[in-house]
């Protein structure tokens, strides 16, 4: 079980519940649960949607889109059945807190889709959580079954005439899988291969009907915007990126760990007091600020608020909320090739600018590393990136591309020390493991 | 084949949750390869038949996703992760320690059949860099102490 850490300037909302048992149904139900999916039975499917919209809640799956929108964009007529599809495949490196929400507050997830359900008079909702986290599925099975043994779901729920079953699903290994449209493939009993767009998923989704997809932390926060008010969400973050996220602090510092704080929190900040600076008296070199797909950030770029929209204007995006920290004797090359290695491996094959370019990238850079590279192999790399950017059927190939541009255009230097058959200048810099114990 | 009754119950209740049965593929695999410890010939078989699937259908799936198996993996795999915020924290030095440790390198299995190795990608447990799952189990915070106290507590188990 994953521990959990705490910090003055947390404001906790999603993690509210972290730690209290709520778990059980009974101690869900003391904590405030199932009252916002009540309140939503009460209210018109639009004004929900509006709330959620002038809520400023934006998707925490990665891009950012805002979630009441997307559910406006679910026809209101639909000859095929409409569904709600939470996605719980959590595989972006540098992103852990899906879990946290899974693991301690399964019950917000439930409800999440149930509202997104009412909102879009769906159903129907899956929960779709990646196969690696299987006791996590346990935890979900259970919260269901006791979901449906209260009379939350199932049949007229809640006295109101309205029907609504949810249910678990589970993967088996893929970050690709994380990937909307190839979620819904995996859910249809599929290899994860994307499918085009448009038609988007609100149109025609999971077996051809009107799908909502969103993040789980998107879903655990639905119900507290409902009890709340969209007022209250909005005014915790900054303009147009309402409320709080849950930031997965790693890498090199003294206090890594799932922190919960509003939206717009200043990144320097972050670092240095809430993960608590970088151990051993190192100095910082760079920040990945929203997952492994995200544009690198040199030391002078991080006083940066912390939302979609500032990271954006700084080069780079919010993404998943892993924030990842390098001290200075990480070797970028290596660091870069790791991150490549990883695209190359779960690239699904199907389109040729994605399946090629990343195992072209992947062998240029190992043998680069390996102290074989060559000068115009800089150029090539950043070439062969920007060639996958924007040309991919799906988003996986820039989110190859885009970080590897980054790497070469901000530490082309460190490149060209690899040169001329000599070592990596940072093989021997750190014996990682004792430091950090 | 015979599967437990837990996995019956939840084979015969996930054919409930969907409009199509082959949606219950995906996690069906992993429950019947959890019990059978790989998905043989005749897991194939019967799964495919169970989903009015072709055998060729359930191969297609099966060797799309990495924790879906044909070969029987030992009885502990161990898998690290050394994906960037491991890395950072010493998941490479932990790999190449278990490596050392057990004899064996990704994807192999000792020859008493007790582990298995992996090299993997994040599993979710950034901030609790280096992590390893054995099995479905999480292990956090590692040290290549730590590694070895964890390594030999289920060499315990395994020859109990
Ligand atoms: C390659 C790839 C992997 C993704 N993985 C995930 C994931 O693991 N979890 C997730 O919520 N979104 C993931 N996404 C984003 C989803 O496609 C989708 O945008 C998101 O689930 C929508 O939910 P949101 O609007 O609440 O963020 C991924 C996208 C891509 C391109
Ligand atoms: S971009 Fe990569 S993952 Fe996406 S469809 Fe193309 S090959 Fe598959
Ligand atoms: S990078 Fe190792 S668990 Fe995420």
């Amino acid at each position: 079980m994953a521990s959990l850490v705490s910090h003055p300037d947390e404001v906790r909302v999603i993690s509210k519940r972290f730690g209290q048992g709520a778990t059980d149904i009974d101690r869900y139900l003391q904590l405030d649960g199932y009252k916002a999916v009540q309140k939503a039975l009460s209210m018109q499917p639009d004004a929900i949607i509006n709330e959620v919209k002038n809520s400023g809640l934006r998707g925490r799956g990665g891009a950012g889109f805002s979630t009441g929108m997307k559910w406006s964009f679910v026809p209101k007529q639909s000859a095929k059945p409409k569904y709600v599809l939470c996605n719980g495949d959590e595989s972006e490196p540098g992103t852990c807190k899906d879990r946290l929400i899974f693991e301690h507050d399964p019950h917000s997830v439930i409800e999440g889709v149930m509202i997104a359900a009412i909102a879009v008079q769906s159903h129907t909702g899956y929960i779709y959580i990646r196969g690696e986290y299987r006791y996590l599925s346990v935890i979900m099975q259970k919260a269901i079954k006791d979901a449906y043994a209260k009379g939350f779901l199932g049949k007229n729920i809640f006295g109101s005439g309205y029907d609504l079953d949810i249910y678990w699903h589970g993967g088996a290994g893929a970050y690709e899988v994380g990937e909307e449209s190839a979620l819904m493939e995996s859910l249809e009993g599929k290899r994860g291969v994307p499918r085009i767009r448009p038609p988007f998923p609100a149109v025609v989704g999971l077996w051809g009907g009107p799908t909502v997809i969103n993040n789980a932390e998107t879903l655990a926060a639905v119900p507290h915007i409902i009890l709340g008010g969209a007022e209250w969400y909005a005014g915790l973050g900054t303009p147009k990126n309402g409320g709080t996220r849950l930031f997965c602090l790693s890498g090199n510092l003294n206090k890594p760990g799932v922190y919960e704080l509003p939206m717009g929190y200043n990144l320097k900040k972050m670092i240095y007091e809430v993960g608590g600076g970088i151990p051993n008296g190192r100095g910082l070199k760079a920040v990945v600020p929203g997952g492994s797909s995200t544009p690198v950030l040199l030391p002078e770029e991080i006083d940066i608020p912390m939302d979609f929209d500032s990271v954006g204007k700084a080069g780079s995006m919010l993404g998943s909320g892993g924030v990842v920290v390098l001290d200075d004797t990480t070797c970028i090359v290596n660091f870069a090739l790791r991150t490549i290695k990883f695209y190359q491996h779960e690239s699904c094959g199907w389109c040729i600018p994605c399946r090629e370019g990343t195992d072209w990238l992947k062998k240029t850079l190992t043998r680069f590393h390996a102290g074989a590279g060559l000068k115009k192999d800089i150029d090539n790399i950043y070439y062969l990136s920007e060639n996958m950017l924007g040309k991919t059927f799906c988003p996986l190939g820039d989110a190859a591309a885009m970080p590897t541009m980054a790497f070469v255009k901000k530490f082309r230097k460190e490149f060209e020390d690899h040169l001329d058959g000599k070592p990596c200048p940072f093989e021997k810099a750190a014996d990682r493991i004792p430091a950090m114990a | 084949m015979k599967f437990s009754q837990e996995f019956e119950q939840r084979f015969a209740d996930m054919l409930t949750h969907y409009p199509t049965k082959r949606s219950a593929l995906v996690p069906t695999l992993l429950y019947a390869q959890d019990e059978a410890g790989a998905l043989t010939d005749e897991v194939i078989v019967e799964l495919a038949q169970r989903l009015d699937l072709t055998e060729l259908e359930v191969r297609n799936v099966i060797s799309y996703y990495s924790m879906l198996t044909t070969k029987p993996r030992g009885k502990y795999n161990v898998q690290v992760c050394t994906n960037i915020a491991c890395m950072l924290r010493g998941g490479e030095e932990l790999l190449n320690h278990c490596q050392k440790k057990l004899g064996i390198g990704h994807k192999g299995t000792t020859q008493d059949g007790l582990f298995s190795l992996e090299e993997v990608e994040c599993i979710g447990a950034c901030s609790w860099a280096p992590a390893v799952q054995v099995n479905y189990d999480f292990h956090e915070n590692l040290t290549v102490d730590k590694m070895d106290q964890v390594l030999d507590e289920y060499k315990k188990k395994g020859t109990m």
